[in-house]
């Protein structure tokens, strides 16, 4: 299948293209709109403190005065950029592990799906709590601490990709064109890089999008912990936790965060739905 | 049977072994100065050096870390809160029949909404009820518990007033039944959901097997063929996924515990992590891992009850 008829499926796909256009949308925004508007996200204006929205302030200022819709969208590149990094973490320790276990199997193979197996056992945002805490990721600058937020969502997070991959790598070994690669003497790293790999691209793809669904609502979990991205960066969830003292006379300051994270999540579960439905087309979606 | 127990019960000591492991060295490797923490950053040097030694500090990671592992398991002891310099087990022992009680009543609450969205959801395939059930669970995954907190809270508590603001504690004795009710519907709104998702998918492959057909053509009644037929064959992968979902629950707690200022351990545990008092975190997670591979392997014994075909054989016994 080319790349376009991949893409006239998903544009065929009307609630898969609504996702795609609303996270381009959310990216374009959040990478220009911080920096068309005025204010700095940890900008406090005194004489502005939980106005409503208004034609300066688009939807208002927060308890201290900043302005709710450039950190809503910083919020956004940190919720993006943290998704993308730990999915980069996630693509190559999963991938790795499922490659060389289902690759080489036997003792190798038990092993490392012993390990996986154990990491399994434990739910991810959990080991990341425990993680993030013994690191100290609260007493680093907000910088440090984004970054600790993808080391341990990313080294908890590989275990579900790296069965997936393994699992697709045992079924392809046993397929006529790798038999046929072996035959004419091509090497393991060519058969790894040229037959098996490219045939991984697709189920990565879609576990990737639907992962990052979740990793995008563990990094709020943490941050709304205290434990995560420190202030003052503008997290989604740090930016409900901050609210909560005032959320009563002012729900504006929790829905606005709260929607955007919703909605984002719901735009890559229904991307990921829709990719999967586009790249194999033997799977129909009920 | 018995034998693939103990197999299972033998592999879970590597799987705490690995997470105590895990937790005790990424302590290590953290900047701050256990004595520190224990006597506070200005204590004079000599105290400092004598509290080092008394608590074992000074010696290397390897050996405590060894001797840990020996007091857990020949005398069921997890060390001292550097905070209260009380027994980690006593400080536990306080918060989790909070956890407990929460997690337990969400996961009864999630089974006893979820299954019949999915099944009605399933049954009533392509319609507005089965439409309306999937919006519903997808906005219930999406809604992180943090957010639905604050929001019911308004509503239901604030604004309506029907329900109190905060959570129950069992140590204080604020034991009235509505301060259950926000916690436990927050904690279980997600598991909920994705009960639903999963038994209308599982009800939905088993409907459309041949036996179904056959039960219906030889005129058993509808409500026969779902309870008898259709559901029984789709408990074995809700059981999976209502064990996946109490880890879940447990991991959840931490939000809802902090909301509600419930004294469980999800709110200890935090509360740890911010004072910095390892062996505390240690012990939450040995015994958060502990529960999990409980739960596990609970659910595959029922498994066998639940579909002969899991059933496992002695000979099959990994």
């Amino acid at each position: 299948m080319t790349p376009r008829e991949t893409w006239q499926r998903i544009a065929a796909n009307k609630i898969a293209l609504a996702s795609i256009i609303f996270l381009a949308l959310l990216i374009l925004a959040a990478a220009i709109v911080p920096m068309i508007l005025p204010f700095g996200y940890e900008q406090q204006l005194p004489d502005s403190r939980l106005l409503p929205p208004g034609a300066k302030h688009v939807i208002g200022t927060d308890d201290l005065g900043r302005d709710i819709l450039t950190r809503v969208l910083v919020g956004a590149r940190i919720s993006l950029m943290v998704a993308v990094s730990v999915e980069c973490v996630v693509v190559f320790l999963g991938v790795t592990v499922g490659l060389i276990a289902g690759y080489r199997g036997g003792w190798i193979d038990s092993l490392l799906m012993r390990v996986t197996d154990v990491l399994l056992a434990f739910p991810d945002v959990l080991l990341a709590i425990l993680l993030l805490g013994t690191l100290g990721a609260t007493s680093s600058r907000p910088e440090t601490s984004a970054l600790l937020v993808v080391v341990s969502l990313g080294v908890t997070g590989w275990p579900p990709l790296a069965r997936l991959v393994r699992g697709q790598v045992v079924a392809l070994r046993q397929r006529e064109f790798v038999d046929a690669a072996r035959s004419i003497g091509s090497s393991h790293g060519r058969i790894l890089l040229h037959h098996i790999l490219p045939n991984l691209v697709s189920p990565v793809i879609v576990a990737v999008t639907v992962d990052a669904a979740g990793v995008i609502l563990a990094e709020a979990t943490l941050s709304y912990l205290g434990i995560g991205v420190q202030r003052p960066m503008p997290s989604w969830g740090r930016m409900i936790n901050d609210a909560l003292d005032f959320y009563k006379s002012e729900p504006r300051l929790v829905i606005v965060p709260a929607t955007m994270l919703s909605l984002t999540v719901i735009a890559l579960n229904f991307l990921g739905d829709g990719l999967r439905d586009a790249l194999d087309p033997r799977k129909t979606r009920r | 049977m018995l034998r693939y127990v103990l197999t299972r019960l033998g592999l879970a000591v590597p799987t705490l072994l690995a997470i105590s492991f895990l937790v005790f060295f990424a302590a290590y490797l953290s900047p701050a100065d256990p004595v520190d923490i224990i006597l506070g950053q200005r204590a004079a040097p000599e105290a400092k050096a004598r509290v080092r030694h008394e608590w074992g500090l000074d010696r290397p990671p390897l050996e405590r870390y060894g001797k840990y592992v020996v007091a857990v398991v020949t005398k069921g002891d997890f060390g001292r809160s550097y905070q209260t310099k009380e027994p980690v087990t006593d400080f536990i022992a306080r918060g989790f029949p909070n956890t407990a009680i929460l997690a337990v009543s969400a996961l009864g609450l999630a089974l006893l909404t979820g299954i019949p969205l999915g099944v009605i959801a399933a049954i009533k395939h392509n319609s507005w009820i089965d439409r309306f059930a999937m919006a519903f669970a997808l906005l219930g995954v999406a809604t992180p518990s943090f957010v639905l907190a604050p929001v019911l809270t308004l509503v239901l508590a604030v604004r309506m007033g029907w329900l109190p603001v905060g959570g129950f504690s069992l140590q204080e004795g604020l034991v009235d039944p509505a301060t259950f009710i926000l916690p436990t519907v927050v904690l279980a709104a997600r598991s909920s959901a994705l009960i639903a998702r999963l038994t209308r998918s599982a009800m939905l492959d088993v409907l459309s097997q041949d036996f179904i057909r056959t039960a219906r053509a030889k005129g058993v009644r509808p409500i026969g063929v779902l309870f008898k037929h259709a559901l029984r064959n789709a408990l074995s992968p809700i059981l999976t996924v209502a064990g996946t979902t109490f880890g879940y629950l447990l991991s959840g707690s931490f939000v809802v515990e902090t909301f509600f200022t419930i004294p469980g351990i999800g709110n200890q545990s935090i509360t740890a992590i911010t004072a910095r008092d390892y062996p505390v975190i240690q012990g939450l997670a040995l015994l958060l891992a502990g529960i999990f591979v409980g739960v596990n392997l609970l659910v595959d014994i029922l498994q066998g009850f639940v579909d002969p075909r899991a059933r496992v054989s002695d000979q099959k016994a990994i």
